[in-house]
């Protein structure tokens, strides 16, 4: 997600566009990304540790964007 | 001497960077993305455009493309490294320069002849110019808001890191108008409009560009 001192443009977009439909009482829309990342066998710490590095790295900007790791079985 | 310029997937601007560095009398060595290979340059040119369609981030999957590794490790030796539009996205997610570029406030690419002010003359791809001066240069992206957390936007302006500022407006929503910054050793530059449109009377909306491929020959011989 972009941090929370980052404009997000997308997100104002969607906020604009919400009243016009008819929905109402929303006072913030943010936008961001939603990666899913298969792997087979048993997620261990290892493998998280893995996702971690990548959403670090390459799947997330930390400079202007948050990441949560979360596990599906 | 001798300036790289880098073709990634989807570059645009390579050809015309190359022009305006023989232009600016120096000699153009195309790179490669995907060859670790400097070719025995003295000075690198990222180009603008759209490397690897803008997916992910713009600038994020070039950042590890194999010539990224021999950059980084040759802009930290302090070779002068000038990233435009495009180019300034790749630096930025190196992390070879504070900051990101997000997409433009009002959500439209923009495309016009920009005023800027150069802010600092100190860098090798800016001494030609004084400083303050004031040139007019063609503007091309969609997400070239900088954007820096406070922390580093004070220190980008105290440390005069910051080397052109738009004038008029504000086309992008940059933060404190900023349209390029410099690295703390000042080698590596990022600039979100285009000097290398803007070498030629025939051809751009004037030669106000050519500063930026001149000032490395001038400091050659400074």
């Amino acid at each position: 997600m972009p941090k929370p001192e980052i404009l997000d443009p997308q997100g104002k977009a969607v906020q604009g566009a919400l009243p016009r439909l008819g929905f109402s009482g929303v006072t913030d829309v943010r936008q961001g990304k939603r990666f899913e990342i298969q792997f087979e066998g048993e997620v261990t710490d290892a493998v998280l540790a893995e996702v971690e590095k990548m959403a670090e790295t390459l799947l997330s900007n930390p400079v202007i964007e948050n990441y949560i790791v979360s596990v599906e079985q | 001497m001798k300036v790289g310029v880098v073709t990634f997937p989807g570059s645009l601007d390579d050809v015309d960077a190359q022009r305006a560095i023989r232009i600016g009398g120096n000699e153009a060595v195309a790179l490669w993305h995907g060859d670790a290979d400097l070719k025995g340059v003295d000075a690198i040119v990222l180009p603008g455009g759209f490397s690897y369609g803008d997916y992910l981030r713009c600038g994020a999957i070039s950042r590890f493309a194999p010539v990224m590794g021999e950059v980084v490790a040759a802009a930290e030796r302090g070779m002068p490294v000038l990233g435009i539009c495009n180019g300034f996205q790749i630096l930025c997610e190196s992390h070879l320069l504070p900051g990101a570029l997000i997409r433009n406030d009002h959500r439209k690419f923009v495309c016009r002849d920009q005023l800027l002010r150069i802010e600092n003359n100190r860098t090798p791809w800016t001494s030609a110019y004084t400083q303050g001066q004031e040139i007019r240069i063609v503007l091309k992206n969609g997400e070239g808001g900088f954007v820096a957390d406070a922390d580093a936007l004070a220190r980008l302006e105290g440390e005069g890191q910051v080397v052109a500022r738009y004038l008029e407006v504000n086309p992008n929503g940059s933060l404190n108008d900023i349209a390029g910054v410099t690295n703390a050793r000042g080698n590596v530059v990022g600039l979100m409009p285009h000097p290398e449109h803007a070498v030629e009377a025939l051809t751009g909306s004037g030669v106000d560009g050519l500063g930026f491929f001149t000032s490395l020959v001038e400091g050659a011989f400074a």
